[in-house]
């Protein structure tokens, strides 16, 4: 039965009515039209969905949205504009970062959230805070540097 | 997925009626393995009760030094508090082994004590598996059995439980805080799972209604001292083959005090009493720690897919032990 929540998402709040256990992902994308996180796996496995919540990044694939409210919800969205992208964007594009694209959006989320806490990784600590995030490309080796990259920005600004 | 009520409970003792009242409700932690199931059609609760908000949530130092770890402390934050890293290193290096970041943003204290085997057989709902569907046969038995058991197995089911954690509470003698119709009780954490026998669809000695509160951790000197060694396919984001979680005491070459239990190997967190008990008083040497893994490894029954893993434990043990032995 839907019921009416009052969401924080990027800043701003939203009010949905949907079944306040439809998962988080669902909900973004269908009733806010945030289009950033993905539905990969729907099993908390490949990362696709990821988001922050109160800047930690998790799932939104198995995250009920009634368990959401209260919580500050950033999307890729919230992180920068197509006019204005965030350091990560900007690095993920400069080294080509992307293939198909699916996985990107968990790498840039997860990589964030990561370099928000360590802002001086080795290249060991990227890949091993990237491991929940599957992708099938192949473009691991550019994703890295990016994230390096986008390291690097990070304590020149 | 089959359609479920979500509801938050308004407090501990509501959510314990709310549970009691309705037999298919479950109670939802982090959300990442019950979640993963009901879509999978593994689980199929018609009321999802969500516990999360309950006050369970600190981790504190009690007056006789034990710690109590909430409930829903996430497994993340537990890793990363100062109490667990030194005091109990095994148990932050255990939960920094498991899963991604992600996910141990998430899982909860209670959730990770609660999730199912991750059996490949049990987790397709097209195979027969006597832990999903009693009565219906054991798939993994003749089948892929890379990741199953080689202690304390049965003829119904030789799958193993999956958590990183709760090995090292295990061998950290801890308890389990739990509340139920009929009040509080604390179950020791080497009997809070089961062995599989002939009820392979129980994991815990909970019963239906009762919610895990904490975990509490005795105050236990020797866990300064310890470590968890995990041996896996990927070097991250895989579960164990095998894991040892080991504390070590070493006065003047004499071991004062041990704890061990093992991971990846058993229905349960395998907690190694024989080879503790062989190895308290005696001399910290290679030797000892061979003929401990020996004795604790002689009840194994391997299957053809995991016939390695006896050693590849036994070995696991020796190198474990040689390091806190070297360090001390």
């Amino acid at each position: 039965m839907a019921k009416t929540m009052a969401l924080k998402v990027n800043s701003e709040t939203h009010s949905v009515s949907v079944d306040p256990g439809t998962m988080l992902l669902y909900v973004l994308r269908d009733d806010l039209k945030l289009h950033g996180p993905k539905f990969g796996c729907g099993l908390s496995e490949c990362g696709a969905c990821t988001i922050h919540l109160d800047g930690k990044a998790v799932h939104s694939c198995v995250l009920p949205v009634e368990a959401a409210v209260g919580h500050h919800i950033t999307t890729l969205e919230g992180l920068g504009t197509v006019e204005k992208p965030s350091p990560m964007q900007q690095a993920f594009i400069d080294e080509q970062a992307v293939q198909c694209g699916y996985c990107i959006n968990g790498m840039i989320m997860t990589a964030s959230a990561f370099l928000a806490q360590h802002p001086n990784p080795s290249r060991d600590e990227i890949k091993q805070a990237l491991n929940g995030n599957l992708c099938r490309c192949g473009t691991h080796m550019r994703i890295v540097r990016a994230v390096q990259r986008a390291a690097k920005t990070g304590r020149q600004a | 997925m089959k359609p479920f009520v979500y509801e938050r409970a308004r407090d501990a003792a509501q959510a314990v009626a709310a549970l009691v009242a309705d037999p298919d409700a479950v109670f939802l932690g982090g959300g990442t393995n019950l979640v993963d199931h009901m879509r999978l059609g593994v689980a199929s609760p018609d009321r999802v009760v969500d516990v999360t908000r309950l006050p369970f949530d600190r981790i504190e130092q009690l007056a006789d030094g034990r710690v109590c770890i909430g409930a829903n402390v996430r497994n993340s934050e537990l890793a990363a508090h100062r109490l667990i890293r030194t005091r109990y290193p095994m148990l932050s290096q255990a939960l920094l082994a498991g899963a991604s970041g992600q996910l141990r943003n998430m899982a909860t204290t209670a959730g990770n004590l609660m999730q199912r085997t991750r059996c490949v057989y049990f987790q397709n709902v097209t195979t027969p598996c006597n832990k999903r569907q009693p009565g219906s046969g054991c798939s993994a038995i003749g089948g892929y059995t890379r990741y199953h058991a080689i202690l304390g197995a049965s003829e119904h089911c030789i799958a193993v439980h999956p958590s990183d954690m709760a090995v090292a509470m295990s061998a950290l003698d801890a308890r389990v805080v739990v509340l139920g119709p009929s009040g509080e009780r604390r179950i020791p954490l080497v009997d809070f799972h089961r062995l599989p026998g002939d009820e392979p669809e129980r994991d815990t000695v909970l019963r239906h209604g009762e919610l895990i509160t904490a975990v509490e951790l005795p105050a236990l000197p020797v866990a300064a001292h310890s470590l968890y060694r995990k041996v896996r396919d990927r070097r991250s984001f895989a579960f164990a083959l095998v894991s040892v979680a080991a504390a070590l005491d070493v006065r003047g070459g004499t071991i004062a005090d041990v704890r061990i239990a093992f991971g990846g190997v058993a229905h349960k967190p395998w907690r190694a009493t024989r080879a503790e008990e062989i190895l308290r008083g005696t001399d910290a040497t290679p030797e000892q720690f061979e003929r401990a893994a020996d004795t604790e490894l002689a009840a194994a029954r391997s299957q053809p897919g995991n016939a390695f893993k006896v050693k590849m434990l036994r070995n696991t043990l020796v190198a474990a032990l040689q390091e806190l032995a070297g360090a001390a």
